[in-house]
């Protein structure tokens, strides 16, 4: 991109994909493909979210369903309990996943590599294995939401799936734009400069703890209104879909697979992977034959083998 | 309330327990210490290591303690094939890359025994080590006991073999610094294949003997895996002895766990002693890094 020109053909690019985006629950009216949509939007921006974290700034989280089982069970109880709406819950479910993610980072952020990865699977298992037993929160069992009118200041739909088609789009645009300026800004040279080197990072006069807790606390924020999302768009959560490691380890794969460190990265690998698990389970996956997941498996493989860098290594090279 | 027996009970399930966690611990370390790559598919190994003990005995008769050589040879191709097929071309890439390259191995295995097997879960019915042994009102499962034992075994046949035979020694000096034992004439890449060889065996000998006593499954492997990826880390990554004594020490806190809080947080003591360990020391009890 090193002329103006260059630049304008990046912007009409832009351009056309939102358009794109904005009117496709017009093209597309069934709710198969608009449930694939949030489903893209839904992961693009976990993955995003770990991205600033994890690609970023380099801390390697395997623990990020903590924060999205914030969100979900936040505004859900807080929903239950006192009828608190649900757009003030995600604000609460964020302002909790930030707290934690201090009091987390804290002493995980003296870790190196393997030692701060376990660190937060182990977090994040305790904390599965705390909701499963707290009867007060659903236990096992889970939380169903109530059901209320359809309308937005309720957050719920019945009839239609459009209505959360947009919430998602505006969530994913919002994240998908303060990583774009964080790339732009200090703050990005900081967070690259703790990745690449500790010690340079160190003699600039970057104060590590700090930046790594403001990446930390940005990236869980993001994954819990995603978890308040959730909650509203599929209205029952348990720990067994909002806190399993599983969940943990796919978001910060989507965002390997698309390419880390990179603003589009999490959205190409949520556009690759999510229809893909979602058709190969359509189509293939009955009966619980799992060849769903072998294809999974080995895509995997073979593009941690072949183009480390993820689908933006191959984008780059076209360039 | 709780008697001397019950205790002494608790200790020694826990013992019996760490052994075989200890074994499959080990084998990962082994792998890690040579190129700093976790093998995310080390449980899957494990879950197929019992399946085929359950196969043998199944449909041939083979009792699991005589398919026990079997399972160490074929886990020790797998691992061999893994490195060159997969391994190899990732050496030098990032962190990440390596994650997810046996992470995905994973995935594809179990998702394909789930194909192949479904995900059922069966048991070796009346194998030859059966029963339990009592003495002095505690009881010890026999087939527990023996696969203790042979993890043991197994654990000091591996430490004989890095310290005091030449290609172990190798293997070390290859741990040590890759391009000076390359200087050495050590053909890095040979080596770094035995130890993923190696490393795959005591997984599989460690999948037989479990299957002695437990349900086999496709997802038994995950369990495995993480609290052998924990400790690892909680023995400190490169440290043989400290990934054999962690895995001990997890089968006791584990069992412990479960004794004083609830069955049903037997595996949060084992996350929390993790946490209390590296928040103290970052390195893990005996790591060199």
């Amino acid at each position: 991109m090193d002329s103006q020109k260059g630049n304008w053909g990046k912007i009409l690019f832009l351009v056309v994909i939102a358009a794109f985006l904005l009117i496709f629950p017009a093209l597309f009216t069934l709710p198969f493909p608009q449930h694939i949509m949030i489903m893209i939007f839904l992961y693009a921006t976990l993955a995003q979210s770990w991205n600033i974290i994890g690609g970023y700034a380099g801390q390697i989280s395997l623990g990020h369903a903590v924060y999205f089982g914030a969100g979900a069970y936040t505004s859900t109880l807080l929903l239950m309990k006192w009828g608190v709406s649900p757009w003030l819950g995600m604000l609460a479910g964020a302002g909790l996943a930030v707290g934690l993610s201090q009091i987390i980072g804290y002493p995980c952020f003296r870790l190196a590599g393997h030692y701060f990865a376990i660190a937060t699977i182990a977090i994040g298992e305790i904390t599965q294995i705390g909701m499963v037993n707290w009867k007060g929160g659903g236990g096992a069992v889970g939380l169903y939401l109530p059901i209320l009118e359809e309308s937005f200041a309720n957050f719920e739909f019945h009839t239609t799936k459009v209505p959360y088609y947009y919430i998602a789009l505006g969530i994913t645009a919002i994240t998908f734009f303060v990583t774009y300026l964080i790339e732009r800004s200090w703050l990005g040279f900081y967070f690259r400069a703790i990745k690449g080197d500790l010690d340079a990072a160190r003699s600039l006069g970057i104060n590590i703890p700090k930046y790594k807790s403001i990446a930390l606390a940005i990236s869980a924020f993001f994954t819990a209104v995603c978890g308040t999302f959730y909650a509203q768009y599929v209205l029952f959560i348990d720990p067994e879909s909002v806190l399993p490691l599983m969940l943990s380890i796919l978001i910060c794969l989507v965002a390997i697979l698309g390419g880390v460190a990179t603003v589009w990265g999490p959205f190409l690998g949520a556009l690759v992977l999510v229809p893909l698990s979602e058709f190969t389970r359509t189509y293939l996956g009955g009966g619980g034959k799992a060849i769903d997941l072998m294809i999974y498996g080995a895509l995997i493989v073979l593009i941690a083998r072949f183009q480390a860098e993820g689908f933006m290594g191959w984008i780059k090279k076209l360039r | 309330m709780f008697t001397s027996e019950i205790i002494l009970q608790t200790l020694l399930s826990g013992v019996l327990m760490g052994c075989v966690y200890a074994l499959v611990a080990v084998g990962l370390c082994l792998i890690w210490g040579l190129m700093e790559i976790v093998n995310f598919a080390h449980g899957q190994f494990m879950m197929l290591a019992m399946f085929l003990a359950f196969w043998m005995y199944t449909l041939f008769g083979v009792d699991p303690l005589l398919s026990l050589p079997m399972g160490a040879v074929l886990l020790f191709l797998l691992g061999i094939a893994t490195y060159f097929f997969i391994i190899k071309g990732i050496l030098y890439t990032t962190f990440l890359a390596q994650i997810f390259a046996t992470f995905g191995l994973g995935v594809f295995l179990h998702s394909m025994a789930q194909f192949l097997w479904t995900g059922n879960y069966r048991l070796v019915q009346n194998p030859l080590l059966a029963g339990r042994i009592s003495a002095g009102g505690i009881f010890i499962g026999f087939p527990q006991l023996v696969a203790a034992i042979m993890s043991a075994i197994g654990f000091a046949l591996l430490y004989w073999f890095i310290n005091k035979t030449e290609i172990g020694l190798a293997l070390q000096a290859a741990s040590e610094d890759r391009e000076a034992a390359s200087l050495m004439g050590i053909n890095s890449n040979r080596i770094f294949a035995l130890g993923w060889g190696i490393g795959s065996a005591c997984v599989g000998v460690a999948g037989v003997l479990l299957a002695n006593f437990f349900y086999v499954f496709p997802e038994v492997g995950f369990t495995f895996a993480l609290i052998a990826y924990v400790a690892v880390a909680l023995g400190g990554f490169g440290s043989i002895p400290g990934s054999f004594i962690a895995g001990i020490l997890i089968g006791l806190v584990e069992a412990f766990g479960g004794l004083l809080i609830d069955p049903a947080f037997k595996y949060l003591s084992v996350y929390v002693l993790y946490l209390a360990v590296v928040f103290i020391r970052p390195q893990g009890l005996w790591g060199r890094y």
